[in-house]
């Protein structure tokens, strides 16, 4: 148990930093793709090496700390991303048994680990002593804490289903229909919220380059903002196995492939989506975004809650 | 919110369109005559430097990365005796080209130029002429302008009378 | 008085035409022929506008703004269609023979023509026939004409022949194929002749020097500047590109020179880019090998501590570089670098302007005077502008006689010429050899300079001063006395004249005398005193011991080590004085420009900044304080001659210098230290003054190559230069107003690109610049003091048998030193070392015409060719003053001919 257990841990980390490192190459690609291009396509077979090119390029760009930034804060800010998503993934089920930690409240343990991210944009932003990463650093965090609310309530359908915290348990109670058909709203809701919360486009207000230069980042160069850089593409990677293991049935599926197979390539096309939402969408408004989730998903929610309850109890008698 | 959709939809239908890129640098792409590229200094359809130093197109520069020195030959002509493009501050927007009033300077359809030393980007005068008339074949300055050369005397040029008899009273 | 402008009430001064009104007002009316300083002639049909007869008129009638007076109520419009299409057209018929070559011209740019074509919207060519041409003349190394160019607006001849008194200048030539130039090519002979290349609106007539390192007029850095070339401190402007000052240019200023500069002033300015130009500190020998800066100034800073160090200063230094230099060496170390001849004239000019009750006029106000007399001064070779400025006021008398019988407006220039024909007013001349304003006078006198000193005293005293009585007068000098002292007498500003030119002061002290006469008489007499050199007046105000102590101290052994501050010693005295100075100094520390003798026997050489790459204070003849400003900054270690005294200084530990960096410093001690000089803190604004937080930038808002002129040597600009001494910056970043008038670097205005500019900075047109011309008058009369007559006539002068009277001729190009570093002038120079002796001495010593003849200089021979002239008096000879390589230099000096 004990070997297989770090045998699990390792595995899950070595996956999810290259897959985070792979996404640069992937969403490079994609996107050249639906523009018609060809993306990275001289390094390596199909480009793929832009991802050590791109790697090595962040080492050896100098780790330059403004003198005007907080110099304690400025360190520490890039790695709290990186660390919150990666301990999210603990309670992540890839297979049956490939779990780190199997909670019983896992999906709390989630939500928890995903409000922490918001640290390292406030921190980030404040210590860099700039008023466009402040801006970006306000607006990050105000957007962040509106759209977890929601995010909580929304998830909160397939915990009255599943009768359960626990993401295992919650992939099993999927067996017999995925939570995609009956809680297709709070999917819906969820995958917006996942978006606003990983800031990804196009709800990528808090770095808004065109209007704040680069947000939060705006200060940060080298291997610094490359952990901002990964936090992202771990962010993407966190929702979408969510959502593949709260509505999709998790590693479930046929069984000429292996659970943690299926698991991977459900994720995969959620990470597509994600790259195509950018290839695609505009950016919002800052007070639309704000208004759109207070006053259109925040109610959504609370009614996708009340009526699954409603049903469940009434299913139940 | 469904035209959100539809522009997804439609972005993800160019999963199967064929793609544009130059495939640069193993496929050039074709460039326009008239392209801002890499400046040079003709000559005239003599083979004489067409710049006469008038210092124009440094004025007209946004960059201010045009520097000479303009100095006058034995025969009259007028030339640069130095002709300094920093390339490294250029921003290939053609000003240059416009304000020359003798078509010397202009801008040909070439980038590629890079260095790896930013002090390789500094070009000077014989750096920039070219033997060639560029765009603008046949045009010779001093056919047109009034001032006497070596070879072409006072009343020589385009529709000039030739010089007056100060010492004459007849209409 | 109310005129109307495009319905629009103006408030204008009576007296003035419809053109000069336009533009003081600040409107743009397009014009070629009129000139502020030369009137309307109406030649060129430019400056056309609408006069309407009342409110109802619609229909207008076109008149010439230039020659029409301003008159009460008067409704014109400059915008009216039919008023703009014909200006328009007339430049269209101007522009049908230009020779489409803009980009070859070195007009372009300062282009009065292209300014005036672009504000009368005349855009494309309309005319296509064939074009009228014309060969070019060579017009000597200052001028360059290219006629094709020409507009035929008559302001060339009307400069040159008019105002300034050219003979060769003409126009020739009928109907369209008028020209101007001269009867055949050669050298102009007028001393003017640069001022054609500013009142030429076209490019006929360009600036030659310029030519050779031609740069365009928004590609210099550019900064108000003072003339070094003679006393009077004309206002300059001098621009500079790629580290060599390319042109210098007319800076106007209301009181001093106006609109116009001398050719020495104008075409001097090569010195600054000689090849003789000291760049480095050095030290001979060399001790270590080195040329270091510092290591150098720590040797001189341990002599000047040894306190047996003495300072030579210089007329030809700022005020600043003499006075930083006296407090060095001490004041009683200090010595005056003049000749004791020009020491002792310019200590009684100075007696006679400070002490005295009567005002020494500007240059303007001279202009303006209605007598002149003019006693021992060939002007035009010793203040050349003061020349221009007394031929417009020997015709003041006959043109206001003419005013008052034909009825016009005094700037109606062709009507009040054709008044007053060749008439003169009364203008008398008092020298020995001809001058060129002879022309103009009434009655000249020739003979040695004291024959005539004693009848200025004869004038003086028929005006009633307190004098020992001249006795032994001709009957036809007497009458001559009385003649003049009538006119005088009649006259509202009678103008006296004297100086050093004759190298006789008697003729101050007899000038002083009259105008003192007169004024006790009740009129209000100008005296205007010439002086040898740009700041003579500031250093005699500084003051120190006379330069023939300096080799008395020198000899006894008093002082070991001599301080020379931009001075070639050679030029001050004889070669042998000199030589024994270098003789019994142990070390001479030069702090000089250029390589020249003194620098060849200086043990350490430091180099100084010229007018163009120092800031200072110059004192003119006037007593005028005026500020030069650095243009560019120099190459190597040249800095500003006081600032190499202030770092000797701080390393010697002189208290009074201590602490002291830049200019505000020194010129705060200055005035502390000089109550005289009192007024100097008011003279400029000082570094610290911005406006809306910015400086004054000397380059113009389209200077070009910013990213390209050093791009050769590192692709990485260096930071631009900051000027710790004054507002101005180095770039072209600033303010974009109009500075203060002592900060004017160059003249522009919007759509006026070329000098024609001024319009926009003056009061009114012709007038003080906005906020008063820049200047501070040193000296005032002393009104209640009353005159100190000089009782003494000299004696007559009598020739010595056996010894010739050596008298000084000065010369406009030759006889000063830094101006014949330039070709043309050098070219132009006067004889080198001619004696000239009367004809009948010459046979009576038995000298053939042309040989040498052997003099005796203090027991030293010298030799010079015996030339005859014979309006020399017996006894009397006369040598070029200043000459480079001159044998003889302290003039006058009384000599024995060798045979």
């Amino acid at each position: 148990m004990e070997a297989h257990y770090w045998w699990v841990i390792g595995g899950v980390l070595f996956t999810l930093l290259n897959t985070a490192a792979g996404l640069i190459w992937l969403e490079r690609r994609m996107l050249a793709l639906w523009q018609d291009r060809y993306g990275p396509n001289r390094a390596g077979p199909f480009g793929i090496l832009i991802v050590l090119a791109d790697t090595l390029k962040l080492f050896f760009k100098e780790d330059w700390i403004p003198p005007f930034a907080d110099k304690v804060v400025f360190v520490f800010a890039p790695a709290v991303v990186v660390a919150s998503v990666l301990m999210a993934f603990a309670v992540v089920p890839f297979g049956p048994n490939i779990v780190v930690a199997d909670m019983n409240i896992g999906l709390l343990f989630f939500l928890a680990m995903s409000s922490l991210g918001v640290y390292s944009i406030v921190l980030g932003g404040w210590a860099s002593n700039n008023k466009y990463a402040l801006l970006g650093a306000m607006r990050g965090a105000s957007q962040m804490i509106s759209y977890e609310v929601f995010m909580g309530l929304a998830l909160m359908g397939t915990v009255v289903l599943s009768g359960t915290f626990n993401l295992g348990k919650i992939v099993e109670a999927q067996r017999g229909m995925w939570y995609i058909f009956p809680q297709l709203l709070g999917f819906l809701i969820f995958f917006i919220a996942g978006i606003a919360e990983t800031h990804r486009l196009p709800f990528d207000i808090p770095e808004a380059e065109s209007e704040l230069v680069a947000g939060f980042h705006s200060e940060y160069s080298g291997m610094k903002f490359g952990m901002f850089f990964i936090g992202e593409y771990l962010g993407i990677t966190l929702i979408s196995s969510m959502i593949v293991t709260l509505y999709f049935g998790g590693w479930l599926g046929p069984a000429f492939l292996p659970g943690v197979i299926w698991f991977i390539l459900k994720t995969f096309v959620f990470i597509s989506v994600f790259i195509l939402l950018r290839a695609s969408m505009p950016r919002p408004r800052y007070d639309q975004l704000m208004e759109y989730g207070w006053k259109v998903l925040f109610p959504l929610s609370l009614l996708n809650l009340l009526g699954t309850a409603a049903i469940k109890l009434l299913i139940d008698k | 919110m469904f035209s959100l959709l539809r522009s997804m939809w439609l972005v993800f239908l160019h999963t199967f369109h064929k793609r544009e890129t130059y495939q640069y640098p193993e496929e050039k792409a074709p460039l326009p005559a008239r392209w801002r590229g890499r400046i040079a200094l003709t000559r005239d359809p003599d083979g004489g430097e067409r710049c006469v130093g008038c210092y124009l197109c440094a004025a007209a520069c946004p960059v201010d990365c045009i520097s000479l020195q303009a100095t006058e030959a034995p025969d009259g002509r007028r030339y640069p005796s130095f002709f300094r493009i920093n390339f490294s501050r250029c921003i290939f927007c053609g000003f240059c080209e416009e304000a020359c009033p003798t078509y010397a300077i202009q801008l040909l359809p070439d980038f590629e130029m890079a260095e790896y030393d930013r002090q390789n980007l500094v070009y000077e005068k014989e750096d920039l002429l070219i033997n060639s008339e560029g765009k603008y074949p046949g045009y010779n300055y001093y056919r047109v302008a009034g001032m006497a050369i070596a070879g072409k005397d006072k009343g020589e040029a385009q529709h000039e009378e030739p010089p007056v008899d100060v010492r004459s009273l007849l209409p | 008085m109310t005129i109307y402008i495009d319905n629009k009430p103006y408030e204008v001064k009576p007296g003035k035409n419809l053109l000069e009104a336009c533009l003081e007002l600040g409107l743009n009316l397009p014009y070629f022929c009129w000139h502020p300083a030369l009137g309307s002639v109406g030649a060129c049909r430019q400056c056309a506008v609408k006069v309407f007869k009342d409110e109802d008129d619609k229909t207008g009638r076109l008149v010439m703004g230039c020659m029409e007076p301003v008159r009460d109520n008067l409704r014109l419009s400059i915008e009216d269609p039919g008023a703009k299409t014909f200006r328009e057209q007339v430049i269209g018929w101007l522009m049908t023979n230009h020779p489409h070559d803009c980009a070859v011209c070195d007009e372009g740019g300062s282009c009065h023509l292209q300014d005036m074509t672009v504000m009368t919207g005349h855009t494309y060519r309309n005319y296509r026939f064939s074009k009228r041409t014309f060969e070019n003349q060579d017009l000597g190394p200052f001028i360059s004409h290219e006629m094709n160019r020409c507009i035929q607006c008559y302001r060339c001849v009307r400069f040159y022949k008019d105002h300034a008194g050219g003979k060769d200048l003409n126009v020739f030539a009928a109907h369209n194929h008028v020209y101007f130039g001269r009867c055949e090519s050669g050298t102009l002979e007028s001393e003017f002749s640069g001022n054609l290349a500013e009142v030429c609106p076209t490019g006929v007539f360009t600036d030659k020097t310029l030519h050779s390192h031609y740069t365009r007029k928004w590609d210099m850095t550019w900064a108000p500047s003072v003339c070094q070339g003679c006393s009077l401190g004309c206002n300059t402007s001098a621009g500079e590109r790629y580290g060599s000052l390319r042109q210098i240019t007319n800076r106007y200023n209301g009181e001093v020179n106006g609109y116009f500069l001398c050719d020495r002033g104008r075409y001097g300015y090569e010195f600054v880019n000689s090849d003789q130009r000291i760049l480095q500190a050095a030290m001979r020998p060399h001790s270590n090998g080195t040329t270091n800066k510092d290591h150098i100034l720590d040797l001189v800073a341990q002599k000047v501590k040894n306190g047996r160090t003495i300072g030579i200063g210089s007329p030809r230094a700022s005020l600043e570089s003499n006075y930083a230099l006296k407090l060095l060496v001490g004041e009683d170390n200090f010595y005056l670098g003049m000749s004791d001849t020009d020491h002792d004239h310019t200590s009684i000019a100075l007696k006679i302007l400070r002490d005295g009750p009567v005002r020494t006029p500007s240059m303007q106000e001279a202009a303006q005077a209605d007598a002149v007399f003019i006693l021992g001064e060939d002007l035009t070779n010793t203040a050349p502008m003061l020349a221009l400025a007394v031929r417009q006021a020997a015709q003041r008398k006959p043109e206001a006689d003419a005013l008052g019988q034909i009825h016009v407006a005094a700037w109606q220039d062709a009507a009040v010429r054709e008044a007053v024909q060749d008439k003169h007013g009364p203008f008398y001349i008092f020298h020995t050899v001809p001058t060129k304003l002879d022309e103009l006078a009434e009655d000249i006198r020739r003979g040695a300079p004291e024959q005539l000193a004693r009848l200025g005293f004869a004038v003086a005293q028929m005006l009633g001063a307190d004098i020992v009585p001249v006795t032994g007068l001709s009957q036809e000098d007497a009458a001559l006395a009385e003649k003049i002292a009538a006119a005088l007498m009649a006259a509202e500003h009678p103008l006296i004249v004297s100086g050093y030119g004759s190298g006789c002061d008697h003729m101050m002290k007899a000038a002083a005398n009259i105008a003192w006469a007169l004024q006790q008489k009740g009129r209000n007499p100008l005296l205007s005193i010439t002086l040898p050199e740009v700041n003579s007046m500031g250093l005699e105000i500084i003051g120190g011991h006379r330069l023939d102590t300096a080799l008395d101290v020198l000899r006894q052994g008093d002082a070991d080590t001599v301080i020379v501050l931009e001075n070639d010693l050679y030029r001050r005295a004889d070669p042998h004085i000199i030589d024994e100075i270098f003789l019994h100094a142990q070390d001479v520390i030069l702090i000089d420009h250029l390589y020249n003798r003194t620098a060849e026997k200086a043990t350490v050489l430091l180099p100084a900044g010229t007018f163009a790459e120092a800031d200072g204070t110059v004192v003119n003849n006037e007593g005028r304080a005026q500020r030069f400003y650095q243009v560019f900054v120099p190459k190597g270690d040249i800095q500003e001659s006081w600032r190499w005294c202030l770092q000797i200084a701080e390393k010697a530990q002189i208290p009074a210098l201590q602490g002291l960096r830049n200019l505000d410093d020194i010129d705060l001690a200055l005035t502390n230290g000089m109550p005289s000089l009192a007024a100097l803190q008011q003279l400029a604004p000082h570094a610290g003054f911005r406006i809306n937080g910015q400086r004054i930038p000397r380059e113009p808002h389209r200077y070009s190559g910013r990213t390209a002129i050093l791009a050769n040597e590192n692709v990485s600009e260096p930071k631009p230069a900051e000027d710790v001494d004054t507002p101005l910056s180095f770039t072209m970043e600033g303010y974009r107003g109009e500075p203060p008038s002592p900060l004017i670097p160059f003249f522009w205005s919007p759509g006026w690109n070329s000098v024609q500019s001024v319009n926009k900075y003056q009061q009114e047109i012709g007038g003080h610049l906005h906020g008063g011309d820049p200047g501070i008058r040193l000296l005032e009369p002393h009104l209640n003091g009353g005159p100190h007559y000089f009782h003494e006539a000299p004696d007559t002068f009598v020739p010595i048998p056996g010894h010739v009277h050596i008298m000084p001729l000065y010369h406009i190009y030759g006889s000063e030193e830094l101006s014949m570093y330039t070709s043309g002038i050098a070219q132009q120079a006067g004889e080198f070392c001619c004696l000239y002796l009367n004809p009948e001495d010459l046979a009576q010593w038995n000298i053939t015409p042309g040989n040498w003849v052997t003099i005796d200089l203090d027991h030293h021979a010298c030799r010079l060719v015996a030339t005859p002239n014979h309006w020399m008096p017996r006894g009397l000879g006369a040598v070029s003053a200043g000459m480079p390589h001159s044998p003889v230099v302290d003039l006058p000096v009384c000599v024995k001919l060798q045979a």
